[in-house]
């Protein structure tokens, strides 16, 4: 509501010449972070893949080489 | 689903972290959700507050990105100086991490300063780039040396070597750039705009979106900053857990080469047995 009646007020925004270079210039911004964000979330995959590894390796070695007496 | 009992102790157990842990992780959440505040009022006032320039109009509107952006940048850099004093002083691994990750976010931030000021050239002076402007040129000669941080780095392969040679360079480079910023604004040509001592002259809606646009961008170079610093810290609790895991003496596999710095080089005895605190 509050969003629409302050769009409502404001004039159209001037996009004819300066608009590009604007939009440009913002757009690159956006991007930057964007990159950064999706390199940050391949490493915390990375991340999350070692410790499932290391998680995997404590399993085996955790798990008894021979069966319990008791236990089929 | 893995039983909590049975994992392998990290320090998220509040508990098992040894004293002087730090953790940096914590409150990541509160500065990622100031940020977004920041920069969605930044935006706002940007586009439907700030009255338009009236030379250049719509055009102008890139000032609040560019001008934030640079000034953050070359603060970043001067950061990254003093926090490499502190290494050299301290001998402390996590002040070359931090100096080494503010460096890193600077200079991603002058990258978009140098190409939001392009498409503003292009937009305003009709050139993507004008070799006889002091500032610009200036800017490219930090943003060029700095680009030589990380191969400097990546060519010294003994970390403790490579952490010391890092913290001189970012102390010496971090003392160039006040003294450029000072030698171009004594220079004369004054093609391009200034801002810095004469933000008095911006009409009130202009000054108070510039400083909340400011304030923004400096919020998210917080924030990307700590991420980074949480990222690499539990990269580096994961290989000495790692390490742990398979028993010092089992021999594993040497740390890649890396630029990035070493958090074990200089580290104690007890604190690699308990983890590395960054």
């Amino acid at each position: 509501m509050i969003v629409a009646t302050v769009l409502g007020e404001t004039p159209a925004l001037p996009l004819h010449t300066a608009g590009k270079y604007v939009a440009g210039a913002y757009i690159v911004l956006f991007a930057l972070v964007l990159i950064y964000v999706a390199i940050m979330a391949i490493r915390l995959s990375r991340i999350e893949r070692d410790l499932g590894e290391l998680l995997s390796d404590l399993d085996k070695e955790s798990t008894p080489k021979y069966p319990v007496k008791g236990h089929k | 689903m893995e039983s909590p009992s049975r994992r392998p102790a990290g320090f998220s157990d509040r508990k098992q972290r040894p004293p002087g842990a730090v953790l940096y992780g914590k409150g990541l959440r509160t500065l990622s959700i100031a940020t977004v505040v920041a920069i969605t009022t930044a935006l706002t006032l940007v586009f439907f507050y700030a009255p338009l320039e009236a030379e250049q109009g719509f055009l102008q509107k890139i000032f609040y990105v560019h001008v934030p952006l640079a000034i953050i940048a070359l603060c970043g850099f001067v950061l990254g100086g003093l926090l490499a004093i502190q290494h050299l002083r301290t001998r402390d691994p996590r002040w070359d991490m931090r100096s080494y990750v503010v460096i890193h976010m600077s200079l991603i931030f002058a990258v978009g300063t140098l190409i939001t000021g392009s498409i503003w050239a292009k937009g305003s002076w009709g050139h993507w780039w004008v070799w006889s402007e002091p500032t610009l040129v200036s800017f490219l000669i930090i943003f060029l040396l700095y680009a030589t941080y990380q191969p400097l780095r990546f060519a010294i392969e003994d970390p403790e070597r490579q952490s010391r040679y890092a913290s001189v360079f970012a102390i010496t480079a971090g003392a160039f750039v006040p003294l450029n910023f000072i030698a171009v604004r004594l220079s004369t040509a004054y093609l391009h705009p200034r801002v810095l001592g004469s933000t008095s002259n911006l009409p009130g809606p202009m000054a108070l979106t510039f400083l909340v646009s400011l304030l923004a961008l400096s919020l998210l170079f917080a924030t990307l900053c700590k991420y980074e610093l949480t990222a690499k810290h539990t990269r580096a609790q994961l290989r000495a857990l790692r390490r742990r895991l398979a028993g010092e003496t089992t021999g594993m596999p040497a740390r890649p080469r890396s630029a990035a710095p070493s958090l074990h080089h200089a580290a104690a005895p007890a604190r690699a047995a308990g983890g590395p605190a960054l």
